[in-house]
């Protein structure tokens, strides 16, 4: 065995979940375990108390119409990149997931273990901030609700409370037919991306962008959403002097090095997986007449 | 403090007390005597752990041995039958030489079995698709993939009859 001793509590509801998280000193939450374990056998971390909350099944499923779509916190990967109402709803969701590590960690992986580990490149906190996703925090004093900006408050830091769990993440989906595409790239299929780039397109019904969304993963110490590509494209019809002035914007992101280059080399990679989305997103835009409500 | 689990492993049923530190598959080892689990990196990249945890793939290595309390688990040493007779995808493996040292095979065969009883007749974009998460040293993966992919033809063989039937 690896990890240092810990105690073990299998909550049984939100409820105790939260009162096992007030009560213990040094507790973690113990969701799918795809990092967290790995950290405990490298011993990056030695929590003193593991909270499972693999029974909450309250927690677990998919909730997906066009107002509206939900998905539980303790809903895994795996099922999030196989429902087929979702990837209706939302083509990005199955693109991406498909890139979360392997089928084996997508087995046991959940929506909300992804969006608390917070990895800058990890594809469910990237897409939560595409969509402007609210995410549902269960605490002491009740649930509110937080929208993604605010949730992706730092490098692996999400802005929630030591006594606060994940419940669920909502978003409203784009207009049917709309333009979706998710591209990245890492040295092996599985490997977190040195960068990923997530484009929502909508369209007016006459080849004009009414509405764009631009989402890079991997650069910075979080994902980043590019404001001024999305503006350069809105009204645009995705020409291609359009599509380099939303390419030329990445430099405004921040882009940190890492081992596997410094910053001029990961936001070229960037840039790459950006032009590759909105070519695929633009296709899809006008191939689906273009998202008109 | 010792945790009381149950677990079916490979039809067979087992009750221990573990400690909660113990991995899934440090338990299927040490405590069970199921040597054929392998640990190789014991943080999630390498697949040798594979197992199976109420049908499908986990790494046997971020799994609690708590964690699977009442779960129906399989290991490699399920997929021979009673009789020790090997099954088509482990024959297939012996056939095609899918293994050297052997060490990476039990996660292997666990990752293609789960494939294979979604996925009869994977092509070979899917086969490897489904080991992408299983590293192995020896081969250079193109014996394990032509394993898998014979049996994916002896499969569309075999339902090639009731294919043309309908």
């Amino acid at each position: 065995m690896k990890p240092p001793p810990f105690e073990y509590v299998r909550a049984q509801s939100v409820d105790e979940a939260l009162q096992a998280l007030a009560g213990a000193a040094e507790p973690r939450l113990l969701a799918g375990g795809q990092s967290l374990l790995a950290m405990l056998n490298l011993r990056y971390v030695f929590p003193e108390t593991l909270i499972d909350i693999n029974d909450l099944h309250e927690l677990a499923g998919i909730e997906a119409s066009p107002g509206r779509v939900r998905i539980g916190a303790m809903t895994r990967q795996r099922r999030i990149e196989t429902d087929a109402a979702l990837a209706a709803l939302a083509p990005t969701f199955p693109q991406a997931l498909r890139l979360v590590g392997h089928r084996q960690t997508r087995n046991r992986g959940t929506l909300g273990g992804s969006l608390c580990h917070l990895d800058p490149a990890a594809e469910l906190p990237t897409l939560a901030l595409l969509h402007d996703a609210t995410i549902e925090v269960a605490g002491p004093t009740g649930r509110r609700r937080l929208g993604a900006r605010e949730f992706i408050a730092g490098y692996m830091t999400p802005g929630i409370g030591p006594d606060e769990m994940v419940t669920a993440m909502e978003f409203r989906p784009w207009a049917p037919g709309h333009g979706a595409s998710f591209h990245e790239h890492a040295r092996r299929h599985g490997d977190f991306a040195i960068a990923s780039a997530g484009v929502l397109l909508e369209g007016d019904g006459d080849g004009r962008i009414r509405r764009a969304a631009i989402c890079i993963g991997g650069l910075g110490a979080t994902a980043q959403r590019l404001g001024a590509g999305e503006a350069a494209l809105t009204g645009s019809r995705g020409e291609p002097e359009a599509v380099e002035a939303a390419l030329e914007s990445c430099g405004s992101l921040e882009c940190l090095a890492d081992f596997h280059g410094g910053p001029a080399f990961r936001l070229s990679v960037a840039r790459t997986m950006l032009r590759r989305s909105l070519s695929a997103a633009l296709e899809g835009m006008r191939r689906h007449g273009g998202g008109a409500a | 403090m010792m945790h009381r689990v149950e677990m079916l492993v490979n039809g067979t049923p087992h009750a221990a007390s573990v400690e909660a530190r113990v991995s899934l598959a440090d338990f299927l080892r040490h405590a069970l005597g199921l040597r054929g689990t392998h640990l190789g990196c014991e943080h999630g990249v390498c697949g040798a752990c594979t197992v199976l945890v109420d049908g499908v793939s986990v790494r046997g290595c971020l799994m609690l041995a708590v964690q699977a309390d009442g779960a129906i688990v399989e290991t490699v040493e399920g997929l021979a039958g009673p009789d020790g007779r090997l099954s088509p995808l482990q024959e297939a493996f012996s056939a095609e030489h899918a293994l050297q040292c052997g060490y990476c095979t039990p996660g292997m065969l666990m990752t293609l079995e789960e494939l294979f009883r979604e996925t009869p007749t994977p092509d070979e974009a899917e086969v490897r698709e489904a080991i992408s998460g299983n590293l192995c040293r020896c081969t250079g993966y193109q014996s394990i993939i032509r394993a898998a992919m014979r049996v994916a033809d002896d499969n569309r063989r075999r339902a090639g009859g009731s294919d043309g039937a309908a």
